[in-house]
């Protein structure tokens, strides 16, 4: 008989359990979300993922979330100025969603906090996997967000931010959104904050109905202190086109979880990602793409910056089912080591049961190229200068894809502020 | 306005040495030929005097008006007035060619203490510069010699070399990979540089740049030493006759 033996439990997960039976009567929800809190909490007893899990192997969460923060109801944390200028902003404060929003022709908003207490939110709340720790985060702790609904043949005129703002303890969110058929809208997802050492889960969810076209753009600067742990999952309907762009630029223990998956016909998703990893952070992009109809496409890069200590990891995941014939993904992960002690591991893979596909993958790993700086110098260029322009240039080439020049300025604003700070 | 003295340097990796107790002298305002065979070190001496970090020097000299530069990086060097024009220009992803030479530029004015070009300013001096080299503005729009064929890289190099107004112009085999016409813009370009107050060393595997741009010195390297100078006969006397007879009276 085997016997098995319970590890004791480590300070975060006490601390998360304990916050739980303290909160319960704060969270919001009728019966059937109750019971789905429970059952994530239930999940979380069984104690955080090791490095024994494969989809944490290089976040062993258990080991680095050393301690989870009480819950700060006085911090008054105010929203920041969107990423593009002229955007509509749907703020979260300290977790808790703002009662005047502006009014969007085409756009209807609802508080989450609302849809929970009738209930009408609960069946998104099941769990996919058992190693969904993110996941169980959110449905055990999430008090509100915004339920954001883009009708059909609506065209944006300006962007649409979602900024989660923290202000120290935790904060625990989620913003359902709907793209309806033929409707095109530029989408921010803002993860942000001032307060130290916080603790942060957000979930994003998005569905894209027939020929909607998104751009979906996280950026994510939050102090270096601070926990965040973010899922995006989408689904792409027929002839949808999901443009993904991600952003790191701080935190000190990071995962976001891409789930994504290409429902109909037709359907394009592009992830482009720049992670800017600095101090001893530990930063995890996963990426779980799932072709699960014929003729869909996709194609991702990240782009990776290590300074300091830090460590990276990139996990991309691509599954082509059977039936999903002329399927076309290509996956890169490049990465700029600028430090002898910074780290990075990039794991791509593919599981493909049709035959008749494209599939690709491609990760390097590299310092400056010394030829390149040799040039610049030889310009007259000094080296601090040329080794800014040359990383910058490795990080620009992703952005410049983005083709929208509001876009691409705004970004490479934000990842100038990045190297003021970092370089 | 270069002085260089018994220099020798290696191959900083591998350790192999190149150049082997080299002498030259460049006087101001003097177009020097620098010719020899494949292998004589031609490009390793222009590399040297860039200050590129994969060479090591480790005796003898070098002296930019009197001054030695071995201790400068290749930046300070440029900022003195060193320039070299690349035999093989580096192709540069992502960093905008114009962004590029507004950077330099005023990298170099800051070292000279000057205040930086506004972009209608640069934008003059890079449009006149490029209508001389024959050169389409929507080059410039490109990433740093991305794309760009042999010869618009040869350009562009002028190009910099034009804008940048340096004071020892080191050109390493610009003449190849540039078919006739493009060879006499360049060199055009080359001798609209030529003042009193300006150096310009040639390294060529050939006569044909020297009939364009006619040198007042040439000076053979073999084997990392300079083992033959002359005026611009020689370099007909080489054409001729090829190295072997030189190396032999030398040897």
């Amino acid at each position: 008989m085997n016997i098995h033996a319970t590890p004791q439990r480590t300070a975060a997960e006490t601390a998360l359990i304990d916050a739980f039976g303290e909160r319960l009567s704060l969270l919001p929800g009728d019966g059937d979300v109750m019971v789905k809190r429970d059952n994530a909490i239930e999940a979380l007893k069984v104690g955080l993922p090791t490095k024994r899990v494969e989809a944490w192997h290089y976040t062993d969460l258990r080991r680095l979330l050393s301690s989870v923060p009480a819950y700060d109801e006085t911090a008054r944390p105010r929203a920041v100025a969107p990423v593009f200028e002229g955007s509509a902003v749907l703020p979260m404060l300290n977790g808790a969603s703002v009662k005047k929003l502006p009014s969007i022709e085409g756009v209807t908003v609802q508080s989450l906090a609302d849809k929970l207490i009738d209930g009408s939110f609960a069946p998104a709340l099941d769990l996919d996997r058992a190693d969904d720790a993110i996941g169980a985060v959110n449905v055990a702790f999430v008090v509100d967000g915004y339920f954001v609904d883009i009708a059909a043949g609506t065209q944006l005129a300006a962007p649409l931010e979602l900024q989660n703002v923290q202000g120290g303890g935790q904060a625990h969110v989620r913003f359902p959104v709907r793209v309806g058929t033929g409707a095109k809208a530029t989408l921010v997802e803002r993860q942000t904050g001032d307060g130290e050492n916080a603790f942060v889960s957000s979930v994003s969810q998005l569905t894209l109905d027939e020929g909607a076209e998104v751009l979906w753009v996280i950026v994510q600067d939050q102090p270096e202190s601070m926990t965040q742990l973010s899922q995006f999952k989408a689904e792409i309907g027929k002839d949808a086109k999901l443009t993904l762009f991600i952003m790191n630029a701080g935190g000190k223990l990071v995962r976001e979880e891409i789930l994504v998956n290409t429902k109909g016909e037709g359907a394009v998703f592009t992830l482009r990602g720049v992670n800017l990893l600095a101090a001893d952070s530990h930063t995890d992009v996963t990426m779980v793409l799932d072709h699960s109809v014929p003729n869909t496409s996709s194609t991702e890069v990240i782009r990776n910056v290590v300074t300091g200590n830090a460590h990276g990891v990139f996990q991309g995941r691509i599954n082509v089912a059977q039936y999903a014939q002329k399927t076309d993904a290509r996956m890169a992960c490049n990465t700029l080591l600028l430090s002898d002690d910074g780290e990075f591991s990039t794991k791509p893979e593919l599981e493909i049961f049709a035959d008749d596909v494209q599939c690709g993958h491609g990760a390097t790993v590299t310092e400056i190229n010394r030829n390149h700086l040799f040039y610049l110098m030889a310009r007259g260029i000094d080296e601090k200068t040329a080794r800014g322009l040359l990383v910058k240039a490795f990080l620009a080439e992703v952005i410049e894809e983005l083709e929208d020049e509001p876009v691409v300025d705004a970004l490479e604003v934000l990842l100038d502020n990045w190297f003021q700070t970092h370089g | 306005m270069l002085e260089i003295k018994n220099l020798h340097a290696r191959v900083a990796e591998s350790g192999v040495e190149i150049i082997r107790g080299l002498n030259l002298t460049v006087k101001d305002g003097e177009v020097a030929a620098i010719m020899g065979p494949n292998g004589s070190g031609k490009s390793t001496l222009s590399y040297v005097l860039a200050g590129r970090p994969d060479y090591e020097v480790t005796e003898g000299e070098i002296l930019y008006n009197g001054e030695s530069i071995l201790e400068m990086d290749p930046a300070e060097r440029a900022a003195t007035g060193v320039f070299l024009a690349f035999q093989y220009p580096m192709e540069i992803p992502g960093v905008a060619t114009m962004e590029f030479l507004k950077v330099a530029m005023n990298a170099q004015r800051k070292a000279r203490g000057e205040d930086p070009l506004s972009i209608p300013d640069l934008l003059k001096r890079v449009k006149q510069a490029a209508g001389e080299l024959d050169m389409d503005m929507g080059m410039l729009k490109r990433p740093l010699n991305v794309g760009f064929s042999g010869g618009e890289k040869k350009r562009a190099e002028i190009l910099q070399m034009k804008l940048l107004e340096p004071k020892l112009c080191v050109l390493d085999e610009t003449d190849s990979g540039l078919d006739i016409d493009a060879l006499k813009i360049v060199a055009d370009g080359v001798n609209q540089l030529r003042s009193p107050d300006r150096s310009i060393v040639v390294i060529t595997h050939y006569q044909r740049l020297l009939d364009y741009i006619v040198p007042d010195a040439v000076h053979v390297l073999y084997k990392g030493q300079v083992i033959k100078s002359g005026d611009k006969s020689l370099a007909y006397e080489l054409e001729e006759n090829g190295y072997a007879g030189i190396i032999e009276e030398a040897a």
